[in-house]
């Protein structure tokens, strides 16, 4: 078993290595850092821009390979380089994978557990009430992108607050910089409902389908009815037997989506002004910033083939049936 | 004073679907009621409703009453506590019956917590005990083992240690040894007998196999249509049964004492519980039907003698001492002409000799890399003459389907060769191989799933015609349907719109299409209800003698077999044990895994069930991977377990080859120390007079 996981480690890492190439690549052939400097007023010298996107290794005029080497050397170091104005990409990755991490880990765990359990439920009442319900809302959800459901979110609670006459819910930023303290956190928990619910939303409703048909393979299963045949109640066979098994092919998704949640969350950054990962790749995109689309990528490389690592993982970890010996 | 007593239990679906429809019995302390039926007869709708267990939308009426207790109708509170109580429960897919994610004895130890005021570890020790009690080896660690790492016949065993862990009153089996083989069926069969010893429980059987009901009940009750139509004692049953249905049930069953001959097949299919006809449910199939009969729906009446029956002419049946064979019609059969020629002197369609199929046993997910070779088919021989039909009977996991694909293939195999026809399949080119396609058709074991659920039958028994340039194909399709006994108008319809027994008769016309002269029947009847089944063999028979087919015939069902074969050869983990005619392997099988199989099967017979000694195999199925050296079968050989140090150093070292027996023609057993005993003692009579 060790053997086996680290060879998939070490392909990990060369595709991770091949991934993030490509994307420096990519970046570094298209875009133009040299345009923020150009259009200044007063005009800069052509030398002093030279100097400066030397200075940051974005100079177009060194041939992409040697740029790409001397990006290369860096990143091996640990060191991602500059940003297109001279900040440290490291730093910026540094606090934003944070702001990202505190939005992201509460949405997705959050978005899984309501999930399976509403599919769940769902199931056990098949074609009741409730399980249409539940289906229709999962489909309008599903059919409504991100970005004009957070925008829905901000402007209705924006009218609450008016209608109000105070801010009960914030619906823009992190924090309030001027508060401390206990106020301080409970203030960031504040900041963090709406764009968590409009996260969260769209994963319950995604995780309610797929737990939703699992389940229902399960539950006309034979062994569901041994359990309640040896004198368990219906609920405890269900959650017990019925849930567990079908738990399986859903965590597996679980850990993929919770690899790629650092940089899933683009529009509902954007939208609630969140200085994370996802609006950090606009952004950079925009400026041009060579550095820091090519660490973004690089970031979610690793973030994606750590999190098919940990479901291979994990499913070994839940079933049996596939466990190496 | 009765553990159960069901009175006039019925069970509706939505959608009006009377499933089951006034079922009353009684269970004894001690007893085992045989409840039998085909499928759709409503008997494991019975027993769920008796456990509580049906889906909501079920409508359940009547009465359940367990020690007086009523149990419809009861809030789950109160039925969980009877439930793995006082009544359990085993199921017949022990692999699904588990929960895969749980070890056994995680599984076991629940069950023992749900009702004891025990601690864990008592609780899987008691689980360790109960696992030993229905004999698998090495309790204790089995116990940590999951599910998907026992065998089917362990599962099941397993599944009992449950249902007795906390010693019921009443077990309700359903199907419990449908999904086994013969011999670990005998296995399980004899657990069961030592639960009932142990628990002095009484049992309630469900099962379609009258041979199984034999040698289990006391009484037996006869489903139909969801309701019971004949209840007596188990003699009374087998030896004066007085319903039409019972008495054609009985003449259906392939028997493996049986003389051979056309079988007695119950016409048409059993009624759709939605469209029940208006009286008798069975008045459509009987021969004995008069008009009366559709009026109303004859009650179930005592007969005397503890007797109760559902047909109005069951005393005419008493009186004249009617037979299933007197009822039902026996078809006739046109004899084969091919016969008259003595075998040595027709042609040979088929031959096998030295054929091996192993298999790469490969580990890893990405790198992958071999690490051992299962011996799937590992050297067999035998040839099948013009006219004639070879069975090939084994367990699961013998080689008997790898043997098929490997001829079906027409590729060269791996060592030894394959002729068909004539021509060695190992110089066949691709035209070749398509034209001796045509003479090489087979009709596969699922008819469900054998046939293109979006294709009209006549679409479907004109693709093989199509694909090798046929013309006039319509008229061909109509023949076709003609001569499996479907009507030309069907080719119209899909196959869903068919029976079981009529989806293998299609899937036999279109293997007929291309009029071949070598057919390959996979399990042909297996997934079929007896009373159809017995059509299906019949049809068969007489196409083989009409057209001068040959078969290869593979099947477990050794009953089957007898009927049909005209040769046997015996599979054991990818080699050939025991061949010959079927006279002579069934009456005097000569190979020790013969004897044990042949003792395994259960006859339909409650006084020679009574009687017979089985010789009951140990343990399962070794690892085709990993077989034993010399002659495979020792590990479980009940002679090598007889013989003497030096006897049997012989065959550990020494792997046995099929040789002739010396004083009969046809028949060779693969053993060193084989001898030929009769297992089975024949009856000719199969009723009493």
């Amino acid at each position: 078993m060790g053997k086996y996981l680290l060879r998939r480690l070490a392909i990990n890492v060369i595709l991770v290595a091949i991934a993030a190439s490509l994307a420096y690549m990519l970046a570094a052939t298209t875009m133009n850092p040299r345009a923020a400097y150009e259009g200044r007023q007063p005009p800069v010298p052509e030398a002093v821009i030279d100097a400066t996107l030397d200075a940051y290794n974005l100079n177009d005029k060194t041939p992409v390979l040697e740029r790409y080497a001397t990006w290369a050397k860096g990143v091996v170091t640990g060191d991602f380089g500059k940003t297109w104005n001279g900040g440290s990409v490291n730093s910026e990755m540094g606090r934003r994978i944070m702001v990202s991490l505190r939005l992201l880990l509460i949405g997705t765990i959050l978005g899984f557990a309501l999930g399976v359990a509403l599919g769940a439920f769902s199931a056990v009442k098949q074609y009741k009430l409730s399980d249409r319900l539940i289906g229709v809302s999962s489909f309008v959800i599903m059919a409504i992108p991100v970005f004009v459901l957070a925008t829905l979110l901000a402007i209705g609670t924006y009218n609450v607050n008016r209608g109000l006459g105070f801010t009960l819910i914030e619906y823009t930023g992190e924090y309030n910089p001027r508060l401390t303290g206990w106020d301080q956190f409970l203030n960031r928990l504040n900041h963090l409902i709406l764009p968590t619910i409009s996260l969260s939303l769209g994963s319950i409703a995604f995780y309610s389908r797929i737990q939703r048909n699992m389940m229902l393979d399960v539950l006309n299963q034979d062994f569901v009815r041994t359990a309640m045949a040896k004198g368990l109640r219906r609920r405890t066979a269900l959650v017990k037997h019925a849930l567990r098994t079908a738990l399986i092919p859903s965590a597996t998704y679980f850990a993929f989506a919770f690899g790629t949640m650092f940089t899933g969350a683009t529009f509902t950054e954007k939208i609630f002004s969140w200085h994370g990962m996802g609006a950090w790749l606009v952004d950079s995109i925009n400026q041009n910033d060579v550095n820091s689309v090519a660490a973004v990528t690089f970031f979610a490389a690793v973030c994606i083939l750590v999190a098919s690592f940990l479901s291979d993982v994990l499913v070994a970890a839940l079933d049996p049936r596939v466990r190496v010996n | 004073m009765s553990i159960l007593e069901v009175k006039d239990l019925t069970v509706t679906f939505p959608g009006g679907i009377e499933a089951v429809r006034g079922v009353s019995y009684e269970v004894e302390r001690g007893e085992v009621l045989g409840i039998v039926g085909e499928s759709g007869s409503g008997k494991s709708v019975t027993s769920l409703a008796v456990m509580g267990l049906l889906p909501k939308n079920a409508a359940v009426s009547g009465s359940v009453k367990l020690h007086g207790q009523e149990l419809l109708g009861l809030r789950e509170e109160e039925l969980v506590k009877v439930r793995g109580k006082a009544i359990s429960m085993i199921f017949q897919d022990p692999l699904s019956a588990f929960t895969p994610v749980y070890t056994i004895g995680d599984q076991i130890a629940e069950a023992v917590r749900v009702h004891q005021k025990v601690g864990k570890d008592k609780a899987i020790k008691r689980a360790v005990e109960l696992l030993d009690l229905v004999g698998i080896p090495n309790p204790d660690l089995r116990a940590k083992a999951f599910p998907h790492e026992f065998s089917g016949g362990m599962r099941q065993r397993a599944m009992i240690a449950m249902a007795i862990a906390n010693d019921p009153d009443l077990l309700i089996c359903d199907e419990p040894t449908t999904a086994l083989d013969v011999t670990i069926q005998a296995q399980v069969l004899e657990v069961l007998k030592t639960a009932q010893q142990e628990t002095g429980a009484g049992i309630v059987m469900i099962t379609h196999d009258l041979g199984v009901i034999a040698g289990m009940a006391d009484r037996v009750l006869v489903m139909y249509a969801g309701r019971p139509v004949e209840q007596a004692p188990v003699d009374d049953i087998y030896y004066r049964p007085r319903m039409p249905y019972t008495m054609g049930l009985l003449a259906s069953v392939p028997r493996i004492d049986g003389e051979e001959g056309a079988l007695v097949p119950i016409e048409g299919n059993p009624p759709s519980p939605a469209a029940l006809p208006p009286g008798c449910p069975f008045a459509p199939r009987c021969p004995m039907k008069v008009d009366m009969c559709d009026e109303e729906e004859p009650a179930l009446v005592p007969f005397g003698g503890g007797r109760h029956v559902a047909c109005i002419r069951a005393h005419e049946i008493e009186h004249k001492g009617l037979t299933g064979a007197d009822v039902f019609p026996v078809p006739v059969i046109p004899p084969s002409e091919v016969v008259n020629v003595p075998r040595a002197e027709r042609a040979t369609v088929l031959e096998l000799d030295g054929m091996k199929r192993h298999y790469p046993l490969m580990k890893g997910a990405i790198m992958k890399r071999r690490v051992g070779t299962v011996y799937a088919v590992d050297g067999i021989s035998f040839d099948i003459a013009e006219g004639e039909t070879l069975a090939l009977v084994g367990e699961s996991g013998c080689g008997k389907t790898t043997t098929l694909q490997q001829i079906m293939q027409l590729e060269p195999p791996q060592d030894g060769r394959v002729v068909v026809l004539g021509k060695d399949s190992a110089t066949l080119d691709k035209a070749a191989r398509k034209a001796l396609r045509r003479d090489l058709q087979i009709v596969f074991q699922d008819p469900m799933a054998a046939l293109d659920p979006r294709m009209p039958i006549g679409d479907i028994i004109a693709e093989p015609l199509r694909a090798h340039g046929k013309k006039d194909v319509a008229a061909k399709v109509a023949e076709l349907l003609q001569l499996v006994g479907l009507a030309p108008e069907h080719a119209e319809r899909y196959p869903q719109q068919f029976s079981g027994g009529q989806r293998q008769r299609i899937g036999i016309a279109r293997a007929l299409a291309l009029e071949p002269k070598l057919l390959v029947l996979d399990e042909p009847v297996s997934a079929l209800d007896v009373s159809i089944q017995a059509g299906v063999i019949n049809l068969l028979e007489e196409l083989k003698n009409r057209l001068g087919l040959s078969y290869l015939f593979v099947a477990h069902d050794l009953a089957v077999v007898r009927h049909l074969a005209d040769r046997v050869a015996v599979m054991y983990l990818g080699r050939i044990a025991e061949i010959g005619t079927v006279a002579n392997v069934y009456d005097r099988p000569a190979h020790p895994y013969t004897q044990a199989l042949l003792s395994a099967i259960p006859l339909p017979d409650p006084e020679m069930e009574r009687t017979r000694k089985r010789i009951l195999l140990e343990g399962d199925l070794p690892s085709p991977a990993n077989p034993p050296s010399g002659c495979r079968f020792r590990t479980r050989c009940p002679k090598f377990a007889r013989l003497n140090e030096a006897e049997r150093q012989r065959c550990v070292d020494e792997e046995p080859s099929v040789v002739q027996q010396a004083n009969a023609v046809d028949h060779g057993a693969a053993c060193h120390y084989a001898e030929e005993i009769e297992v089975i003692t024949a009856s000719d009579n199969q009723e009493e007079e």
